[in-house]
């Protein structure tokens, strides 16, 4: 809401506060001013022309030659490019030496060979937003009533030597979108009276009730419909003062009907609408829902579908307004209109909302009526309109209204007491200082003891509970003067959840060991959202998407995480290491909320290892990844409890590729991207992983042991076996480990040799046992023993040769 | 004899000082103190000396040679150290060469900003509450009084996966799904982190995706005070103990009365900059004591429990306290923006 400083000042006296002060003090006690905009500002100069004479410029097609009258001794030739300049007119000169917007100084000057002393303007010249110039404007300059006097300021005389609020209004307190309902604020806070326009029309001999006849079937969504009927109009420009305050309020004039209406929307906040009386094509306003596929074509030309759901203004047979939204354009007030019936309504929020909501259509009316109107204004904002459309259309007012009122609505009486007030808010208020603000509030109330009970004008819809009384009483006592305390009562301990502290333990080895936390969205496209998914299931959709790119909910992060290399590698960021911890989401049956899982996800690329003096580099590979995975479960404590087996993934490469399986349960998988995907998206090789952090951090781990330190010696025993090549490592020390029972401690590779003095198809691995008693120190024998059981069994389970 | 012996002496302690390196030193110590050195060449005429010199001779012939050895000695360290110190000067190297890197990545800048105040917050006995991020619209919503058709679900515009499933776009329907949990008991002391989501386009003051961390406190007795007390402690521990807070009234349908608290601006010490549009004051959280319709719709009985709740970004605190110019950069994971937080503050 866009508030006049001056205008206001016709409502509430604000001696004394400047438009800035005054921004401060609707701040501080609850409505937010998110800017004081001074019209004027920076401009200067601009005075009110009479031009004398036009005629076109000789030596330029679309330049005329005026001379214009400044108020001054002597009349002053100025070139001007407007279309519209004529002789005669009243126009806005901005005068040598004059600042526009923008530090724009008029100065003499010489157009084509003529002399050119100053500059006539169009209002967007003067500051004023292009969509607020009135349209027959629009195009070239402003031409003020031939009543302006000549000589005196113009920016003056176009209202714009005015500051403006602009209110940053929160949906409870639709009572401020009027300059009624902000003088009552301004009232409260600077503890001054409200003064009301009042309204005198002489009414004619007709009766209005002999025009129209008004029948309301929807009762709940329009409990009070006010016609009155005004003859004998003449449409055209409404006053200048009228139009100047539209424009700073935000509003482009049109003409004195639909300004009027406008007008008396801005100072009353309710909304008001005027039909072509002689277009109704009957006497008759039935309001009611549309019926199903029932039609209208809105004053915006949109020929609009209804439904069951959107509430009507009808003539009794087709509708000819969409209530409290937008007319008709079978009954629009044209230039011809000379009998208007005007619309003074009170329309419920949510039927006005549906429809809004419906067909796109947001006014400044349906704005109104779905945050709510006052319910009891509607008789006085139509007295006040016949009186302007009175004065400024020429109307006669046809004698009374006509009225369909089924209006219950009564004013909120709600109790408090003392007590509640002082300790919701941990203040020491006095009942004299609470009655004191409900009387700036212009609230009823009464005192009983230790409860007041508070009479709320239905202008404040917002208030129906004593929570809200309460907030009034503090934001008008101040929060400023609340003091500050901390919670008393029964201590409680503060902590992280077992998985929340894991989970940041997770993020620190990851982030020790070289990765860089992303943060990614969970939203993405059709074709991402599956890719890489640990388990197969149908991604969640959303119903209706803003774009393609977020219209899916990710089932994986790698897609994501590939997103971000690639975004890196083209910026010369080319060693990266990134995961992410983040929910993917698995859909559900229809009607329940989609499984959400936390994942881990990393990717990897470039090189590990770079310290370039010293020519040590190494490219990232498999084992990078997986030891970064070793590392993790380890500081899980499940160490040697993760399985890696070689699996085929989609998107993966088929022979890098392992699967992470715990307790016989599939929890991830970490490898090398399929290189096409990688050639497709500009990657270089590049390695992931993603893991079920949830399976991960609720595995069981074994507590916490103290292990002896060893006092006998160990023995280690190397052996090299040659075995098929696609035998697995992990199988050969899977069988070692058995076989060496319980005095073999630790086995792990040493050495790989594929190269050409192997035979075809063969491989040697090099293991290093080491075997090891607490008890006793192990003899020559023990240890033979042990490991004969080992060469055996990696020879019948494996076919494994030991190497000569 | 005696002056032969002295002349000994001076003579060997002279070639020592005059000893280039270990192996000439030796030379002496074995021309010298040998077996067939002149000092065992004085002591052999030893039997020409009556009885009674005998001794003194052997004695000074003893003195002589410790003399000489005890030199030695002495001329070997510092030949010895000497060397070390030639071997060491081989050895050198150039020291402002760069070292090796060692591999660490850190937190990205909203988790940081996110464990600092849950940090803050178990410290005053909160606990970490989490929370589905694909919500039903009665706890998105209605749950929080913001029932269907409500103007304010405007504020909010929503993803909508069917017409009761959403994003949630706070993370208060995990303080709606505690208080439900807890069974109208309390005290309920939590702390709720999370991505939220709203239908917003992303340019660099909105996102699509962005995260919130809320708090609530129920008890007996809970008051705006309390409020506003906890308020001040979060803000001069996140923010520098000389800032300022400032509540203004507001409006959130969850809680009433409803707040916004501001800082003092850093930049200007709250006398008015462009930082600040010249208030002086910076917007960071929204508050308020929570609405008696949520109380009683979790099971909270109203006139016995009151409770706060409070609710804030931590992009824009980010955005705030590290002077970030584009929320967008939260979400690209450049390589560069994110290696700018693994400084310790």
């Amino acid at each position: 809401m866009l508030v006049s400083y001056k205008w206001l000042q016709e409502y509430v006296d604000v001696t004394g506060v400047s438009a800035e002060e005054l921004a401060e003090k609707i701040t501080k006690s609850g409505i937010e001013v998110e800017g004081v905009d001074t019209l004027n500002e920076g401009l200067s100069g601009v005075v009110v022309g009479h031009v004398l004479e036009c005629e076109k410029h000789p030596n330029a097609e679309k330049l005329n030659k005026t001379l214009v009258d400044l108020g001054q001794e002597e009349p002053v030739q100025i070139i001007c490019g407007a279309p519209n300049v004529a002789k005669g007119q009243k126009v806005a000169v901005a005068t040598v030496g004059a600042v526009l917007p923008g530090n724009f100084k008029i100065k003499k000057a010489k157009l084509r060979g003529e002399e050119s002393n100053g500059m006539i303007c169009s209002l967007q010249e003067l500051g004023i937003e292009a969509k607020l110039v009135a349209k027959e404007f629009s195009e070239g300059i402003f031409v003020f009533p031939e009543d302006t006097e000549v000589g005196q300021d113009a920016l003056a005389t176009l209202g714009r030597a005015d500051q403006v609020l602009e209110l940053g209004l929160t949906p409870n307190r639709a009572d401020c979108l009027s300059m009624l309902g902000v003088a009552y604020e301004v009232g409260a806070i600077l503890n001054k009276e409200v003064k009301w326009p009042e309204p005198k029309s002489e009414t004619a001999a007709e009766k209005a009730e002999d025009y129209i006849k008004v029948t309301v079937e929807a009762k709940e969504d329009n409990p009070l419909y006010v016609a009155k009927v005004i003859k004998n109009i003449k449409v055209g420009p409404s006053p200048l003062w009228m139009q100047t305050r539209l424009m700073a309020s935000g509003i482009r004039p049109h003409n004195n009907v639909v300004d009027i209406t406008n007008y008396i929307l801005l100072e009353y906040g309710q909304p008001l609408h005027a039909f072509d009386y002689d277009r109704l094509g009957s006497k008759e306003i039935l309001v009611r829902r549309a019926k199903q596929g029932e039609e209208i074509v809105t004053l915006d030309e949109a020929k609009r579908k209804l439904t069951e759901d959107h509430l009507v203004i009808t003539n009794g047979n087709e509708p000819v307004a969409l209530a409290g939204v937008m007319g008709g354009a079978n009954s629009e007030v044209s230039s011809d209109t000379t009998t208007v019936l005007l619309e003074s309504a009170y329309f419920t929020g949510p039927a006005i909302r549906k429809a809004s909501k419906d067909h796109g259509l947001r006014s400044e009316a349906s704005a109104r009526y779905e945050k709510g109107v006052d319910p009891k204004r509607a008789r006085a904002a139509a007295e006040r309109a016949v009186e302007l459309l009175a004065r400024y259309a020429g109307g006669e007012v046809l004698e009374g209204s006509v009225e369909a009122d089924h209006l219950t609505a009564e004013p909120a009486v709600v109790s408090v007491t003392l007590d509640k007030i002082n300790s919701v808010i941990g203040s020491e208020l006095s009942m004299p200082e609470v009655q004191d603000i409900f009387s700036r509030l212009k609230f009823g109330a009464s005192v009983d003891n230790d409860t007041i009970t508070v009479t709320v004008p239905t202008r404040r819809g917002d208030i129906t509970i004593e929570e809200d009384l309460i907030e009034e009483v503090a934001r008008l006592y101040g929060y400023d003067n609340v003091p500050k305390t901390l919670p008393v009562g029964a201590s409680t301990p503060g902590h992280l959840s077992e998985y929340q502290q894991k989970r940041r333990i997770v993020r620190r080895f990851l982030e020790g060991a070289g990765l860089y936390q992303a943060i990614t969205y969970s939203l993405t496209s059709k074709e991402k959202a599956s890719q890489y998914a640990l388990e197969k299931r149908e991604p969640v959709a959303l119903a209706m998407p803003m774009s393609e790119d977020r219209s899916l909910l990710r089932l994986s992060i790698i897609p994501q995480l590939l997103e971000v290399l690639k975004y890196n590698l083209a910026r010369q960021n080319d060693s990266l290491a990134v995961y992410e911890t983040g929910a993917v989401f698995l859909k559900n049956n229809a009607g329940d909320l989609p499984e959400e899982r936390e994942h881990l996800a990393g990717a990897i690329t470039g090189l590990w290892e770079n310290h370039q003096w010293q020519g040590q580099k190494t490219q990232v590979d498999f084992y990078v990844i997986k030891g970064i995975l070793e590392g993790l479960f380890a500081k899980l404590g499940l160490e040697g409890k993760v399985q890696f087996s070689a699996s085929q993934r989609e998107g993966m490469h088929p022979g890098r590729t392992a699967e992470l399986t715990l307790d016989g349960k599939v929890i991830g998988f970490v490898g090398q991207v399929h290189p096409t995907v990688e050639k497709a998206m500009d990657l270089k090789e590049t390695y992931v992983f993603e893991i079920s952090l949830k399976s991960l951090l609720e595995a069981p781990s074994e507590t916490l042991q103290y292990q002896s330190i060893p006092r006998y010696p160990s023995i280690t025993r190397d052996i090299a076996l040659v075995v098929d090549r696609e035998k697995a490592a992990g199988e050969l020390e899977g069988i070692i480990a058995e076989a060496g029972g319980k005095l073999l401690k630790e086995v792990h590779v040493f050495d790989l040799y594929e190269g050409e003095r192997m035979e075809q198809g063969k491989k040697s691995i090099a293991f290093s046992l080491k075997y090891f008693d607490p008890e006793r120190t192990l003899t020559d024998e023990d240890i033979t023993k042990a490991h004969d059981k080992v060469l055996n069994a990696v020879k019948e389970k494996a076919g494994a040769v030991l190497r000569g | 004899m005696q002056e032969r012996l002295k002349e000994l002496q001076a003579e060997a302690l002279d070639k020592i000082a005059q000893a280039a390196d270990l192996k000439e030193l030796n030379d002496i110590r074995v021309a010298f103190l040998g077996k067939k050195g002149p000092i065992t060449e004085v002591l052999k005429g030893m039997g020409k000396l009556s009885a009674e010199e005998r001794p003194k001779m052997g004695a000074l012939a003893n003195e002589v040679r410790d003399a000489i050895s005890s030199q030695i000695e002495a001329r070997q360290t510092e030949l010895e150290a000497a060397a070390v110190e030639l071997k060491l000067a081989a050895e050198k190297i150039d020291v402002t060469l760069p070292g090796r890197p060692v591999k660490a990545g850190n937190h990205h800048p909203l988790t940081r900003i996110i464990e600092e105040i849950e940090d803050l917050f178990i410290g005053m006995g909160y606990t970490v509450a989490e929370g589905p991020e694909v919500e039903q619209d009665y706890y998105n919503f209605e749950a929080l009084n913001l029932p269907k058709g409500h103007p304010a679900r405007d504020m909010q515009d929503s993803f909508y996966i069917t017409e009761e499933i959403l994003l949630r776009t706070h993370t208060s329907p995990v303080q709606a799904r505690t208080m439900e949990k807890r069974q109208g008991k309390g005290p309920v002391k939590i702390i709720c982190p999370g991505k939220v989501y709203r239908r917003d386009n992303d340019d660099a003051t909105h996102s699509h995706q962005f995260t919130q961390i809320e708090g609530l406190v129920i008890d007996e007795n809970i008051r705006l005070s309390d409020l506003k007390g906890t308020l001040d402690v979060f803000a001069k521990k996140m923010f520098g103990a000389d800032r300022e807070i400032r509540l203004r009234p507001s409006f959130f349908p969850f809680t009433e009365p409803s707040v916004e608290m501001d800082i003092s601006c850093k930049m200007c010490g709250g006398h008015g900059c462009s930082t600040c549009k010249g208030t002086g004051w910076i917007e960071i959280l929204g508050a308020g004591m929570v609405h008696p319709n949520v109380l009683e719709m979790a099971g909270y009985d109203s006139k016995r429990y009151t409770g706060f709740a409070f609710g804030m970004g931590p992009e824009r605190i980010a955005m705030l306290k590290y002077g970030i110019d584009d929320i967008r950069h939260f979400y690209t994971n450049d390589i560069r923006f994110l290696k700018q937080f693994s400084v310790t503050e």
